[in-house]
């Protein structure tokens, strides 16, 4: 056999070395605790589970407030939890002297409920500046049932983006019940009673055809324009085109 | 003992047999020592773009209860309003909690709308990838934790995050997200956005429940993803989602 | 929370252009993030132009070996230091080694740079200077004696079939080491390449860009610390060796600038979800780091400087003051190409819909000061080397018979 050259046998002596060092402290020394993957996933799952509590719950709230709790079930609040309007209660839970705050005054209402284009149609907003504004608003409204003091007679009270659209519209001056049968119970389930729509083309003829009386809207012959279509597929009736 | 003998025990034993290992698994499986199995939980959450009304309450209970700074730069949660407008224009901004002044009204307005963000829990995550260290994790009932004691603060996993949902928390120097309130779910409390939403727009679950508020969102909604073409398999699931939020 | 934090932020945020995710406002992969991949950029160019008269046998370059071998080792070993002070918790890094995530290109990095540390280079640098070692530790005086000693391994073999042993291993480290260069660089690009989340680096080009663009750097590296330090040691420049060099130089510039023209037109023709974005950030925020530094001085200019020394026959002053030009020049452009890659990735929002900015500090751990002091300091380390491992005789007869 070849004499293996000096250096390669410095260098395996190194090489050597080095790699038991290296196996010997990560496999044999170091702690388990430091090392293993599992005990660290298991120490973070205990460190999170750990952490304090600050918001209590809805649930939580109905075995002392009962009374209030059975108020808001039926009205419009329903969805709205305690903790949301009144902040978070756990120190009250632990402590009922802590009680948690709540402002009397408009300011936290109109959160929600100022007018916002973006918000979704159908979600209860006001001007806050047109609308009562000096009175805070628990004064008509109950914060844990807030029915209006009288059933709005205004779409505009849920629609106002649609309405704010309408105004500056042709068909500013028509009413909305002029288009729309809105049965009374969708003042109180409005998202499972709706109006209706007109269904036919006649419905807008009766102003638009042109055998029409009607002297400020646009005619067009009711037997030919968009012949299939209904109106409002194309139209948008709540702000429709100048001609 | 003889064949025959043999054959007819033999006949008796399997019945027996199976109807003991029955009896056994029975036994096993009481009604839980009361000890909660991640192994049993796959939790999501459900997003209704048509509930949400941009409030902000959602971000600012999130920092009361998880001691994210007040300040706006770090949210582990936060709520994007898009303006999207007859010429094809698309406004965004990020609202503040409580911080909203009246905007004026835009013009010309085709769709607006809020959309709340947060981590997507994804099952197929991007961030636990990069992780050089392990310090973030997905627990077995798919909620991604940081393990703020292992976490080095390379941030590499906040660049890999497609949703922007991650930051450095300026205290502890580690990375820092959403975790579904993770303290609360797993004894049986929901997270602090979902309690304080006035709408019920975020909709809090368990997939692998048998009877699931989640469950039944995913149920009547179309469901869309952020991001699906990057396949990090989000747990977020938004109904009425446009085509616009990115 | 820290008011002067609050306070930066805040300036901050009102030089968001668009719109931004709340989270994305700070960039958090900072100056050093951007010297970090520059400098093992030029570890692996400097080893690669190496390898070029161990493998391919070019002899005019051999003046250069040693020199870019030490130029390697003092770059690689100051890498890891911007890593270090730009961690959350630098006391942790050690996890890196320890429990590595084998998923993460980060983790898997270590142990890259650990291969190429201890079994490419070091032994290369050792079978190279182990004759001499020897040598010097029977002539030298009493600490450096034992330093060269302990550097030898306590070796003492110098015969002939020894000194062509060490030729011969050098020749398979190199072998290796070529492919180990590669994927030491090619890996810091794979680091940016791999994050789908941010299509400014998500790129399969992007390791191959980051390979080309280090080899680059490194030669000019090579050149520059030639060009310099040979007259100070009062010795004359090889002109062959240096136009050799050279000539390699702009071969690699053309290959680095072709496939970043490719990056750039691929993209453009594809016109993804994210061009417009993109687009404003090269037209806005990277103006001047990518067309003016990047491509016209850092590669248009050095490239027509090349090519006029190419085609006219000028005399040997002029030739060294365009290379010297040059080099300086792809040095500016490369750091450009790393700020502009780093930088650049952060500037714009994931949500494809705003740009944000990068406020340098001038101070602090992660400041411009410290980013200098960085590039300074593998210079200080070269210089040490070079006195304990001199990278040339003294009057030396190889440059001799090289010319």
């Amino acid at each position: 056999m070849k004499r293996i050259p000096e250096q390669i046998k410095r260098l395996a002596v190194v090489i050597a070395v080095i790699i038991t060092g290296v196996v010997a402290i990560r496999y044999f020394i170091l702690p388990s605790s430091l090392t293993d993957g599992r005990f660290h996933r298991q120490s973070t799952v205990e460190r999170e589970t750990a952490k304090n509590i600050v918001f209590a719950g809805a649930t939580i709230c109905g075995n002392c407030h009962g009374d209030k709790a059975e108020k808001k079930k039926a009205g419009y609040h329903k969805t709205v939890n305690c903790e949301t309007c009144h902040g978070p209660a756990q120190s009250h839970i632990e402590n009922p002297a802590n009680k948690p705050a709540m402002s009397g005054g408009r300011d936290f209402c109109v959160f929600c409920h100022a007018y916002d284009q973006s918000r979704p149609t159908g979600f209860p907003q006001i001007n806050p500046v047109l609308h009562n504004p000096l009175k805070a608003c628990i004064t008509c409204h109950n914060p844990h049932d807030p029915v209006p003091p009288q059933t709005p007679r205004e779409c505009s009270a849920c629609h106002a983006q649609i309405a704010s659209i309408k105004t500056v519209s042709p068909h500013a001056l028509i009413g909305c019940t002029s288009c729309h049968n809105v049965p009374e119970k969708h003042k109180v389930s409005p998202r499972s009673v709706r109006p209706t729509k007109p269904d036919t083309r006649e419905f807008c003829g009766k102003c638009h055809r042109k055998e029409s009386d009607r002297k400020d809207a646009p005619k067009i012959d009711l037997a030919t324009h968009g012949e299939r279509f209904l109106c409002w597929e194309c139209h948008y009736p709540h702000r429709p085109e100048r001609m | 003992m003889n064949r025959r003998k043999f054959i007819k025990n033999a006949i008796l034993f399997f019945p027996a047999a199976g109807v003991f290992r029955h009896l056994l698994k029975d036994a096993q499986a009481k009604p839980g020592n009361g000890k909660y199995d991640p192994a049993n939980h796959l939790y999501g959450m459900g997003v209704d773009i048509g509930k949400c009304i941009g409030c902000g309450l959602c971000i600012e209970a999130c920092k009361k209860e998880n001691n994210v700074p007040k300040e706006p730069f770090f949210c582990r949660t936060w709520v994007e309003r898009y303006v999207i407008k007859r010429d094809g224009s698309v406004t965004v901004v990020s609202i503040e909690a409580q911080k909203e002044k009246p905007r004026a009204e835009e013009t010309d307005v085709l769709r607006s709308f809020f959309v709340p963000k947060l981590c997507n829990q994804c099952e197929n995550p991007p961030c636990v990838q990069v992780c050089p260290v392990g310090a973030t994790f997905a627990t077995e009932d798919g909620v991604v934790l940081v393990d703020s004691k292992r976490c080095i603060g390379c941030r590499y996993c906040i660049q890999a995050c497609p949703y922007g949902a991650r930051y450095l928390h300026p205290e502890t120097r580690t990375a820092d997200k959403c975790t579904f309130c993770y303290h609360r779910i797993v004894k049986g409390m929901l997270p602090a956005c979902v309690e304080v939403c006035p709408t019920q727009a975020r909709i809090f679950g368990d997939l692998k429940s048998m009877a699931s508020r989640l469950v039944r969102f995913t149920r009547i909604n179309k469901i869309h993803v952020l991001k699906p073409h990057l396949n990090t398999e989000p747990k977020v699931y938004y109904a009425e989602l446009d085509g616009e939020v990115r | 929370m820290n008011p002067e934090l609050v306070k930066r932020l805040s300036e901050l945020s009102q030089e968001v252009t668009g719109f931004i995710y709340p989270n994305e406002l700070e960039i958090h992969w900072s100056i050093l993030i951007v010297v970090y991949p520059y400098i093992t950029g030029l570890v692996a160019g400097a080893f690669i132009l190496a390898s070029l008269v161990q493998v391919f046998n070019v002899k005019e370059v051999q003046p250069t070996y040693r020199l870019a071998l030490l130029t390697a080792l003092a770059f690689l070993l100051i890498a890891p230091l911007p890593l270090q002070f730009h961690l959350g918790h630098p006391g942790r890094a050690y996890e890196i080694f320890l429990t590595p995530q084998l998923g993460s290109a980060m983790a898997m990095f270590g142990f890259v740079y650990l291969w190429y540390l201890m079994a490419v280079l070091l032994l290369e640098i050792w079978f190279e200077y182990r004759k001499d070692l020897i040598v010097w530790s029977k002539g030298g005086k009493a600490p450096m004696k034992w330093i060269y000693r302990g550097l030898s391994l306590f070796s003492s073999d110098i015969s002939e079939a020894a000194v062509a042993f060490d030729k011969k291993a050098i020749q398979v480290i190199t072998v290796i080491g070529i492919p180990s260069a590669f994927i030491l660089h090619g890996y810091v690009g794979f680091i940016f390449g791999s994050v789908k989340a941010n299509p400014w680096w998500s790129s399969v080009l992007i390791p191959i860009v980051f390979l080309m663009s280090a080899i680059v750097s490194g030669i000019a590296l090579v050149i520059f610390l030639y060009m310099v330090i040979t007259p100070l040691r009062g010795e004359g420049i090889n002109m062959r060796c240096l136009d050799k060099i050279t000539s390699y130089l702009f071969y690699a510039v053309i290959v680095d600038f072709t496939l970043e023209a490719l990056d750039f037109i691929h993209r453009l023709y594809e016109s993804e979800e994210s061009i417009k974005i993109l687009l404003k950030l090269v037209t806005d925020k990277l103006f001047v780091s990518l067309w003016v530094i990047q491509i016209l001085l850092g590669m248009l200019i050095p490239l027509g400087i090349m090519v006029v020394v190419k085609s006219l026959k000028l005399p040997e002053e002029l030739r060294k003051l365009f290379y010297f030009i040059s080099v300086i020049l792809i040095q500016l452009g490369i750091f450009a190409t790393r700020w502009n890659i780093v930088i650049g990735g952060q500037l714009f929002s994931k949500s494809f819909r705003g740009l944000t900015t990068y406020k340098m500090e001038v101070a602090g751990i992660e400041g411009l000061l410290t980013a200098i002091a960085l590039l300074i300091l593998p210079f200080i380390v070269l210089a040490i080397l070079l006195k304990i491992l001199p990278a040339w005789e003294a009057g030396s007869a190889e440059e001799g018979a090289a010319s």
